[in-house]
């Protein structure tokens, strides 16, 4: 699974709490809808420190970089090079 | 329960029915039955223990009552009555009630100063009145059947006589889990009204119904309480305190003695040592400590408890406790609750029962009353941002608030700045400030089963809330807007009710609260706002009033709301407790026809692995456990 797909499945069942692929959108901001709240971005970021073993710093978290799918994508393929 | 145009009902269905309130009165039944009418009573002895069983009638024998709570002005309304001729045959505060509807009608409700929920049966005009207190401390629940009006304290003496009223109303779920409570007069029971608080309800001979409001949250407009019409905040201080004192004063009255809780915040100690300012009686507190550190106010209580020399009981609780108590919860709030707060209460209140106290005075209200609630603040910043959006330090002030939260929502300010500026198309509207709360709180709907949910979506919520404000909120200080929203939600719907009346009385307790006497909530309401927050100080002015009494560290701390583990506390050492393994099992969510088991399931195994660490998952899963535990509740199951 490619990092984009993993992360949909991961908003998708831990925030979302659904198999359905239609409820979310590559582009939908998942803090403007409500998907992500203010803990939820914690957890989101512990997923992606886990998963990839990385380390975001501080002057990385910043709405810019994870309000969407493609965001985080093109934050972790910054990030990891791929 | 009233039938005015038929029979009485019988006395084996009213004996059922307060049967099951036996909790709220332990000390003796009282019935009035004959002429159209059935009224029963379970007493809890405080005031004229020998002489004041209910039901209590007027000296002609022809109005007749049965109330549950405190009028705590009865020795002053009952010399002015004496003045005026009447006499007495008991020393209960009961008795001033038909004194007073015999001279003033429905209008004697607005001589009371107390906590009340007082059914009134007029045998001459054939007419029962229902009243319950301006705040809503007191619960009073009513329903139209087989012909006649039902009312009671709580819905299980209803259900007791009306089996078909054992049924959940998927509207009032859905507000429950928007709103933290359904919105008065609304419940979670099909078919069942809860008497909005500062109203009176009369039911004619002919069946007429008459809801009339006789109190209110009322706030100035906002230019009459700018801060050049008022004496000055330390005159405003000094006049709170001197208020402070006769609510106090007139809220220890009691023929049992009275003790009070001490949570170590600046509300409940402030009561503690007003106590103690004016009178040499000791003093007997309690409070709930936890062992982890989050949560835990314990080195604050001691303190307090050192600085004012009161003998003192800690409860400590863990997890495991407040899972394992969480169904007996359950079935005294009858309703769905979102945290396991009430829990710790529940238990308190049984410690103070062993310790053989019948009353504890509280320091809830003064966070509504005096502004005390982070969401008051962060609507503050809130609306200065959102005057100048593009500002880089606005947004800043937020990293000021929620600093006692280990998982803080304010900690990354690029974040916060991103989750705060939501809804500010909704700035001008009187529910501005409640949005975060209620977007966090609503998210528990996605688990409701589908057709539920698409009900849910067919209603705005905030449109819902709107409905019930007063017409001229909107002229009032955004603050007053705030405080008036809270008060007839969070406060009237859920802090006096499920961690309030219901977990104090499930120990046969009451709970009184000084800050809500409502001559003080008048006072205060006609305050500048600026005296009540002052920068990014909460509650400034009743810290000025009690600055004197208190060590320096309380009078100054910053509010900490009283919170307890949530999720976490059904599932022990990595096992679910067992019953809330039955309860999830799919086929009984799916039997439950409420939710969506695949997504409960998904946030089931969440809160397993110990991932569940938001609001909104915590909130969403003491909400389906609640909602499972209640409904399991009306099946008899």
């Amino acid at each position: 699974m490619d990092h984009r797909q993993q992360v949909r499945q991961f908003v998708l069942k831990n925030f979302l709490f659904t198999d359905d692929a239609n409820a979310l959108a590559d582009g939908d901001s998942l803090i403007g809808t409500g998907i992500v709240d203010s803990t939820g971005i914690l957890e989101l970021i512990g997923f992606l420190e886990e998963t990839h073993g990385i380390r975001i710093a501080p002057e990385e978290m910043v709405p810019a970089n994870f309000d969407s799918i493609d965001a985080i994508s093109a934050f972790l393929a910054r990030r990891l090079g791929a | 329960m009233g039938n005015p145009q038929r029979a009485e009902p019988a006395r084996a269905t009213l004996e059922a029915m307060i049967h099951t309130l036996h909790h709220r009165g332990p000390d003796g039944y009282g019935f009035h039955v004959g002429d159209g009418v059935g009224l029963a009573h379970a007493r809890l002895s405080i005031i004229d223990l020998a002489g004041g069983r209910q039901p209590i009638h007027n000296p002609a024998r022809t109005v007749w009552t049965v109330f549950n709570g405190e009028i705590f002005n009865y020795v002053e309304l009952r010399a002015d009555l004496e003045a005026r001729g009447h006499r007495f045959y008991t020393q209960s505060d009961t008795e001033v009630i038909v004194h007073l509807y015999d001279r003033y009608g429905d209008a004697f409700v607005d001589h009371l100063n107390g906590q009340f929920a007082i059914a009134l049966w007029d045998q001459v005009r054939r007419r029962l009145v229902l009243a319950r207190d301006r705040a809503g401390i007191r619960p009073l629940y009513y329903t139209q059947a087989r012909g006649a009006l039902w009312f009671a304290s709580e819905v299980k003496a209803l259900r007791a006589a009306l089996p078909e009223r054992s049924r959940l109303d998927p509207a009032g779920l859905v507000q429950a889990f928007s709103f933290w409570a359904p919105l008065d007069p609304d419940t979670v029971h099909a078919g069942v009204a809860s008497l909005p608080p500062g109203h009176l309800l009369a039911i004619e001979d002919d069946g007429r119904q008459t809801l009339t409001q006789y109190w209110d949250w009322t706030f100035p407009d906002a230019a009459d309480t700018a801060p050049a019409r008022f004496a000055g905040v330390e005159a405003a201080a000094a006049e709170l305190r001197e208020r402070l004192v006769d609510a106090v004063r007139l809220q220890l009255r009691a023929d049992v003695p009275v003790g009070a809780y001490l949570s170590g915040g600046l509300d409940s100690s402030g009561i503690v040592a007003l106590i103690r300012s004016f009178t040499a009686t000791p003093v007997r507190t309690f409070s709930v400590a936890f062992d982890e550190p989050e949560f835990d106010e314990s080195a604050h209580q001691l303190a307090m408890v050192r600085h004012l020399g009161t003998e003192h009981t800690t409860l400590k609780i863990d997890r495991r406790r407040i899972g394992e108590a969480f169904p007996r919860l359950i079935r005294h709030t009858e309703t769905p609750v979102l945290r396991t707060a009430a829990v710790p209460l529940m238990l308190l209140a049984g410690a103070v029962r062993e310790a053989g106290y019948t009353v504890v005075l509280t320091g809830e209200g003064a966070d509504e009353v005096f502004a005390g609630y982070d969401l008051f603040k962060e609507a503050k910043v809130r609306r200065f941002w959102a005057r100048q959006p593009d500002s880089r330090w606005r947004p800043a002030l937020l990293g000021r608030l929620y600093g006692y939260l280990e998982h803080s929502p304010v900690g990354n300010p690029a974040f916060a700045a991103a989750f705060f500026s939501q809804g500010r198309e909704h700035l001008g509207r009187p529910v501005f400030a409640h949005l975060p709360r209620w977007t966090t709180s609503r998210r528990a709907l996605t688990f409701l089963s589908p057709q539920l949910r698409a009900a849910a979506a067919e209603r705005d919520p905030l449109a819902l809330v709107e409905s019930r404000l007063p017409a001229g909120i909107g002229r009032w200080s955004p603050l007053a807007q705030d405080q008036y929203v809270e008060a007839k939600t969070l406060l009237a719907g859920y802090l006096l009710s499920s961690q309030g009346d219901r977990v104090a009385m499930a120990a046969s307790i009451e709970g009184r609260f000084p800050y809500l006497d409502h001559t003080l909530i008048e006072f205060a309401n006609r305050l500048p706002p600026s005296y009540k927050i002052r920068g990014l100080t909460e509650k400034y002015l009743l810290r000025k009033a009690l600055a004197d009494l208190l060590p320096a560290d309380i009078a100054q701390r910053t509010k900490q709301p009283y919170r307890a583990p949530d999720s976490s506390s059904f599932v022990v050492d990595g096992r679910p407790l067992d019953y809330v393994e039955a309860l999830l099992e799919e086929a009984n969510l799916r039997a439950s026809g409420l939710f969506d088991a695949d997504a409960v399931g998904r946030l089931y195994a969440k809160v397993r692995a110990g991932r569940a660490t938001g609001f909104a998952d915590n909130q969403a899963f003491v909400g389906i456990v609640s909602t499972l535990l209640l409904e399991r509740e009306l099946r008899g199951a």
